[in-house]
């Protein structure tokens, strides 16, 4: 695999400046995002951010109880954020963080008011535009206290991309009794290299439910976020359905630490490959009793491609409890055969049988979301089968 | 309906039928009776055409098109629908999408036809995913209400079933093969037909589904062969007093 020279990328471009109504993207523009989860001229959500290459073009707020702003703004606004930028990852972690650290464009500022549920999802955007782009944000999450709240986050580049590459902190901090659900999808292109780096804590009776949405290529993409359960009867949840094509490299995972009594933590990854090479990892460590950890790995090689599943688990005191299940193959003839006998076709079966496997139900996604996702997937099931 | 001439299957190596011959006309019910690992199994799976099952002679028909190498989704929309004993789970798919496919483009009732055999509270689940016995059961039933087809199969409907299910599952099966037509209707709740001919074809061990159907038919499969045809419920009788072994002497 041909190695990231974040030499060829260009991180000091202008900001492009705000773009007051997102409806005057271009088509080719908004149908990116709309790949990307992301629905500009939507009414129903609390607010929307959206970057572009080099900085914010758009933060708007619609309700009372959340806060979202544009990184740079909030950290002039409160001294820097310095209780909570580069808490959780480490700047000096590799050249990606570093990258990040030194060129910072911009990212979003998110946080709920103490008590507040927001039910509408706050959507964000995260979108490469010019080509040889290296772009670099720092996202910061604060749940407060007892609030609720959604997050839909799109990553996308422009529909003629020739090369871009994203570097992406994310630092979330779920307070104590508050639940935050973050859904990310991910549309990039044969050329992107995509550097995310992520970690939360969750305090005392918080819920962190992450949702990770791939089906389109990408060059070269490695990410493992970590979460870690702090307080009593935390709990986290990570879903992820990826597909790799030929050419694309996926190096993904996810960490869950369970630090606390009462803690639970499960990770579900369903993996596809077309061609692609998929690495997909996953840890849970058992640092507390009681708690309780599953991890379940599934994937199916359609047509070539590699995929290497690294389940781990670690417990460290009595009395943790720590599962995985992990199959990686090919659809069941027998699953076939049996569709096959209501009638379908075998064609018919397998591509019932796959969407089944991409499903996305269990992450309780909005209608309007839901229908972009399956849509997707029809769209790339022509190059699986 | 359906006519299997010297028919001859092996799995693997092994052979598992040995020159079966048998008809089953329109609204005819046949019984297979038979020990474990006689072949009874392997003559519905190789009915409806799954691929571990070699046909190394003879031929089937049915409904006068030869579909001894057709392959499985052709037979099922010729009419041949089975209830299978240990269906696989299929993540991601729920029960109403798979029982409104199964209909091919027929207009059918899902949520009527679920309440029929109480599982409106299943629509919404992977298909077989932690089914009991009797819960995979009906959801069978369910699927073949919606596939309507013209000969039923079905591998021991009393298996893993309590007895509130069984009259439930009995019921349902005998309309099945009373050829009601949209059974998903109030008005096919007074037994409407509309003249679809159905045939069975139906495994037992312990007979119970034989209070709720009119068999007419029934033979013991015995070592890859078929013997002592007569009233299944004679049969039953007989293997109730004498097992199995006596049908040595009907093969001889």
């Amino acid at each position: 695999m041909k190695p990231i020279n974040l030499k060829e990328f260009d991180f000091n471009a202008p900001a492009p400046g705000q773009i007051a109504d997102l409806n005057s993207l271009s088509e080719a523009d908004k149908h990116q995002l709309l790949m990307a989860g992301v629905d500009v001229t939507a009414d129903a959500v609390s607010g929307t951010y959206m970057h572009m290459d080099h900085g914010a073009v758009h933060c708007k707020t619609r309700r009372d109880g959340v806060e979202i702003m544009d990184i740079k703004a909030a950290m002039a606004k409160y001294d820097g954020l310095t209780e909570y930028m580069w808490k959780l990852v480490d700047k000096d972690k590799d050249e990606f963080t570093r990258a990040a650290h030194d060129h910072l464009h911009g990212g979003y500022f998110i946080r709920t008011e103490k008590g507040a549920k927001i039910t509408e999802p706050v959507q964000s955007c995260l979108f490469i535009k010019g080509d040889m782009t290296g772009q670099a944000v720092h996202n910061i999450i604060v749940v407060e206290e007892d609030s609720e709240l959604h997050i839909l986050t799109g990553c996308s580049v422009a529909h003629d991309s020739k090369g871009a590459a994203h570097m992406g902190i994310s630092e979330f901090y779920v307070k104590k009794n508050a639940k935050l659900t973050f859904t990310m999808i991910h549309n990039w292109a044969e050329n992107t290299v995509v550097r995310p780096r992520s970690a939360g804590v969750v305090e005392e009776g918080g819920v962190f439910l992450n949702n990770y949405v791939l089906l389109k290529p990408v060059r070269d993409l490695q990410m493992y976020p970590t979460v870690t359960l702090a307080g009593k009867g935390a709990v986290a949840r990570f879903n992820s359905v990826m597909v790799a094509p030929e050419g694309s490299y996926l190096d993904t995972g996810s960490r869950i630490l369970l630090n606390a009594p009462d803690t639970k933590g499960e990770m579900i990854a369903r993996t596809i490959t077309t061609g692609g090479h998929i690495i997909a990892r996953g840890h849970i460590a058992g640092n507390s009793v009681p708690a309780r950890g599953h991890l379940e790995c599934k994937g199916l090689i359609l047509g070539g491609g590699i995929i290497h599943a690294i389940p781990e688990l670690e417990a460290t005191v009595d009395g943790v409890e720590l599962s995985h299940e992990a199959a990686v193959g090919k659809i069941a003839q027998e699953e076939i055969e049996y569709l096959m006998a209501r009638g379908l076709d075998e064609e018919e079966a397998t591509s019932t049988i796959v969407r089944g496997f991409l499903n996305v139900d269990i992450m309780g996604l909005p209608a309007k979301l839901q229908q972009v996702i399956d849509q997707t997937i029809s769209e790339c099931e022509k190059d699986m089968f | 309906m359906l006519i299997i001439e010297n028919l001859h299957v092996t799995i693997g190596e092994r052979e598992v039928l040995k020159g079966i011959n048998l008809e089953i006309k329109e609204n005819e019910t046949f019984i297979l009776f038979g020990p474990n690992g006689s072949g009874k199994t392997t003559l519905l799976m190789t009915l409806m055409g799954f691929g571990n099952y070699t046909i190394t002679k003879g031929r089937i028909l049915f409904r006068g098109h030869d579909i001894t190498h057709a392959p499985i989704y052709e037979r099922a929309k010729l009419g041949i629908g089975m209830s299978f004993q240990r269906p696989p789970t299929i993540h991601g798919l729920k029960l109403r999408h798979l029982v409104s496919m199964a209909a091919q483009g027929k207009p059918v009732d899902v949520d009527a036809m679920a309440k029929r055999v109480n599982m409106t509270d299943f629509l919404e689940r992977d298909v077989n995913a932690g089914f009991s016995g009797g819960e995979i059961k009906r959801s069978e039933l369910l699927q073949l209400m919606s596939q309507q087809p013209h000969m039923v199969l079905f591998d021991e409907p009393e298996s893993g079933v309590d007895l509130e299910n069984m009259k439930l599952i009995g019921h349902t099966v005998r309309e099945l093969l009373g050829g009601e037509c949209s059974m998903g209707t109030e008005r096919s709740l007074r037994m409407a037909k509309c003249g679809r001919h159905v045939a069975g074809l139906i495994i037992t061990h312990t007979g119970y589904i034989l209070e709720y159907i009119n068999a007419d038919r029934g033979q013991v499969m015995y070592e890859g062969k078929l013997c002592c045809e007569s009233n299944p419920r004679d049969i039953l009788d007989h293997i109730t007093r004498f097992g199995y072994q006596e049908c040595l002497r009907c093969l001889a």
